[in-house]
C-alpha cells in the first residue's frame, strides 16, 4: 500500500518547534507553582507539533475521502440516511446545553431537565407509549435495554422460566444478539414465502417459557406486518410482551403507533428517525419507551415534572439501575428535539409519506431493471436481488454497488436481509428530491447494461476513488487495525 | 449445481457421509456459493456433547456469519484442522472438506433427512 504524504498522521507529520499558537504569559500560577511536583509528567506530552494551516489541511484532506449525505445520494437501506437539518447544529451548540456540567444541581439545569422530559413526551406521543428514558446510546443498546426491563418485569411477576424469545429471520443481527447477551434463548422464526411473518410459526412456543418477540415494523424487507394484531393477541395470551425495534418508524410516523399495535417497549434510532448524524458508528441515540406497567423498572433517573420545573427522579426501588455514564448522548437528544419541535405533527407525517412514496417510485421503476422478490407496494424501503443477473452474467450485487461508488452514489445495504439471496436493500428518504431518484434509476439502468455489455469493466470498478475495490478476503483475515501495522502486513 | 449420491442432506444445507456410527458433516455447493468467500471457521471442541440442532459451528464469510447445525445428536468426534488456516477449502472443494464429525447417539436420527434427489427438488422449489 503506497502511503501518500497526507495519508500520514499528525503524529507522522509533526515538524517538532512549528506550533501554530504562542500564548501570552499567564498573570495567575501556573506549572510548577499550582501542581505538586507527583502529579507533574516526567516528560512533556508527545503531541503533534503542526503549525494551524497544516492542521487544518490534515483534517480537511482526510474528510474529503469520506463520503456523506451533504456530498450525495446515500440510499443506505435500514439506515435512514435523510438529510440533517443545519438547525440542529445551532441549538446543539448553545452553551446552555454544551457547557453543562452533568453534575449541577437539578436548579442549575432546568433548560437541559426540559428538553430531556420534552423530548420523552414527545416520542411518547408518536409512538403511544407512557414514559421512557434517553440514556441508551445507540439502537443496539436500546435492545439490550429492552430486554433488561423484560427482564426485571418476569423477575417482579416472579416468571424467571420465561427465556425465550421469538425472533423473525428476517431481524436485524443486534436483535438476537441483545437478547441472548440479556440471558434469553433465541428461537428463530422462519418468514413466510411472502416475506412477512406467520402467526401459525409462533404456535408452538406460546406456553409459560415464552418472553415474547422482537419485532420490526415495517420489516427489514419494508413490508408493514399485516397481522401484528393477531401476532400481539397470542404474544399477550401467553403472558409473553412484545418489544419494537424502532429502526423503521420513520416509515409510520403520525399513521400508526407500535403502542397501538400492541408492543410493550419501543426503542427509537433518534439518528434515523429523528435527522441527527450518524455513520462511522456514532454518535447515536436509542432512547426506550414503554407502557404504563413497565415504568417502574426504567433506568434512573427518570426526568419527572415538578411544580412549574423538572427533576431528576432517583427514588426508583424497581429500577434496572442505569444504562449510561451520566443522561445519555445529550447533543444528540438536542439536534432531535429540534428536528421534532421545528416539523411539528404533521411535519413529521409528510415526512414518513414522503419516505414511502420515494421507495415506492424506485421500486417502480427499478422492479423490471433487477428482480423484486417482493413487488410491493413497500413502506421506506424494499429490498431487489441480483440472484438472476449473478446465475446469468456472473454480476452479483456487491458488483453493483461497487459500480454506484464508481458513480459518486453510496451503495445500498448489500447481502442484509440474509433471506433474500444476493440482496440490495434500498433506502431513499424523503429528504431527496425526484432528479436525484431520476438519477439513480438511471445509473442502476446504465450498471444492468453493463453486466450484459462489458462484466469486466464492472468487476473492476471503482477506479477513479482513492481506493479501489478492497480485497474482502484479506481485509478479513489479515484485519490491518492501526497505521502502525501497514508495513507488517502479511502478503 | 452439485449434487452427490452418496450423501445426505439437511434443509439447513448441511451434508452428512455416514461411516457406521459416525456422521461425517459438511456444507453443500450451493451453501458455500450462496455464503460466498468463506474467511473463519469457528468449530467446537472435541467431545462436546451436541444436540440435534444445536448451532455446532460457526461460519463467516465476507458476506454473512452463519451457523452449521448438528443434524444429529451425539459427541463430536474429529475436526478439520486444516480449516484454521486455508478456511477457503469449503469454497474450493464443498463435498471433499468435511467440517467436523459427531458420534452418534442416536442414528435413527438421520432417517428424516433428503437423499440427492430430494435434496435437488428441494433445491429447485426455493429458486
Amino acid at each position: 500500500m503506497k502511503i501518500e504524504p497526507d495519508q500520514l498522521t499528525a503524529f507522522e507529520g509533526t515538524r517538532p518547534g512549528a506550533p501554530g499558537y504562542r500564548f501570552p504569559d499567564a498573570d495567575i500560577p501556573t506549572g510548577k507553582a499550582s501542581v505538586p511536583g507527583t502529579l507533574r509528567r516526567k516528560t512533556p506530552a508527545a503531541l503533534p507539533e503542526l503549525s494551524e494551516i497544516e492542521t487544518v489541511r490534515h483534517f480537511t484532506n482526510l474528510s474529503r475521502r469520506n463520503f456523506g449525505v451533504d456530498l450525495g445520494f446515500y440510499p443506505l437501506g435500514s439506515c435512514t440516511m435523510k438529510y440533517n437539518p443545519k438547525l440542529n447544529e445551532d441549538t446543539a451548540a448553545l452553551s446552555g446545553f454544551s457547557a453543562l456540567h452533568p453534575l449541577q444541581s437539578d436548579e442549575d439545569s432546568q433548560g437541559v431537565l426540559e428538553m430531556n422530559g420534552r423530548l420523552i413526551e414527545g416520542l411518547c406521543e408518536i409512538t403511544g407509549m407512557a414514559g421512557g428514558t434517553l440514556q441508551p446510546m445507540a439502537g443496539a443498546h436500546g435492545e439490550f435495554t429492552g430486554m433488561k426491563l423484560f427482564r426485571a418485569a418476569f423477575r417482579a411477576r416472579r416468571e424467571e422460566k420465561r427465556t425465550r424469545l421469538l425472533i423473525p429471520d428476517s431481524s436485524h443481527g443486534t436483535n438476537p444478539a441483545s437478547a441472548h447477551l440479556a440471558g434469553f434463548d433465541v428461537v428463530t422464526i422462519p418468514s413466510g414465502a411472502d416475506g412477512m411473518l406467520d402467526p401459525s410459526a409462533l404456535d408452538p412456543y406460546l406456553d409459560d417459557t415464552l418472553a415474547g418477540i422482537m419485532l420490526t415494523n415495517p420489516s427489514t424487507l419494508g413490508l408493514f406486518e399485516t397481522s401484528i394484531q393477531e401476532v400481539a393477541d397470542k404474544i399477550h395470551g401467553a403472558g409473553g410482551l412484545l418489544y419494537y425495534d424502532g429502526a423503521n418508524l420513520n416509515a409510520v410516523m403520525g399513521r400508526t403507533r407500535p403502542g397501538d399495535m400492541g408492543f410493550d417497549v419501543v426503542h427509537i434510532n433518534l439518528h434515523k428517525t429523528f435527522s441527527t448524524p450518524h455513520g462511522g458508528g456514532g454518535p447515536g441515540a436509542g432512547p426506550v419507551l414503554v407502557k404504563e406497567d413497565l415504568l417502574p423498572f426504567l433506568p434512573v433517573p427518570v426526568m419527572v415534572r415538578a411544580g412549574d420545573g423538572w427533576k431528576r427522579d432517583w427514588d426508583r426501588p424497581q429500577s434496572i439501575g442505569k444504562v449510561s455514564g451520566w443522561y445519555g448522548n445529550t447533543a444528540v437528544l438536542v439536534r432531535a428535539f429540534t428536528y421534532m419541535l421545528s416539523m411539528g405533527g404533521n411535519g413529521l407525517k409528510r415526512a414518513s409519506d414522503l419516505a414511502v412514496l420515494n421507495a415506492n417510485y424506485l421500486l417502480a421503476s427499478l422492479k423490471d431493471v433487477y428482480n423484486a422478490p417482493y413487488p410491493g407496494p413497500c413502506k421506506h424501503e424494499f429490498v431487489l436481488s441480483a440472484k438472476k443477473l449473478k446465475d446469468t452474467t456472473g454480476i452479483a450485487a456487491m458488483d453493483i454497488a461497487k459500480g454506484l461508488v464508481e458513480n459518486g452514489i453510496h451503495p445500498p445495504t448489500v447481502y442484509f436481509p440474509l433471506i433474500v439471496h444476493e440482496c440490495m436493500m434500498i433506502e431513499p428518504t424523503e429528504t431527496e428530491t425526484k432528479d436525484s431518484l431520476d438519477h439513480f434509476v438511471d445509473v442502476m439502468k446504465e450498471l444492468r447494461e453493463l453486466a450484459d455489455t462489458d462484466p469486466e469493466a464492472l468487476h473492476q470498478m471503482p477506479q477513479s476513488t482513492v481506493v479501489r475495490r478492497v480485497d474482502e478476503v484479506r481485509a478479513a483475515r489479515s484485519p490491518v487495525l492501526s497505521h502502525m501495522m501497514i508495513g507488517d502486513r502479511p502478503d | 449445481m452439485n449434487v452427490p449420491e452418496n450423501l445426505k442432506y439437511t434443509e439447513s444445507h448441511e451434508w452428512i457421509r455416514v461411516e457406521g456410527d459416525v456422521a461425517v458433516i459438511g456444507i453443500t455447493d450451493y451453501a458455500q456459493d450462496a455464503l460466498g468467500d468463506i474467511v473463519y471457521v469457528e468449530m467446537p471442541d472435541a467431545d462436546l456433547a451436541v444436540t440435534k440442532g444445536d448451532e455446532a459451528v460457526n461460519i463467516e464469510s465476507v458476506k454473512v456469519a452463519e451457523a452449521v447445525y448438528a443434524p444429529v445428536s451425539g459427541a463430536v468426534k474429529d475436526i478439520n484442522d486444516d480449516l484454521e488456516e486455508t478456511p477457503e477449502l469449503i469454497n474450493k472443494d464443498a463435498y471433499g472438506t468435511f467440517i467436523y464429525s459427531i458420534a452418534m447417539s442416536d442414528p435413527s436420527e438421520l432417517d428424516g433427512y433428503m437423499d440427492a434427489a430430494g435434496y435437488k427438488a428441494f433445491l429447485e422449489a426455493q429458486e
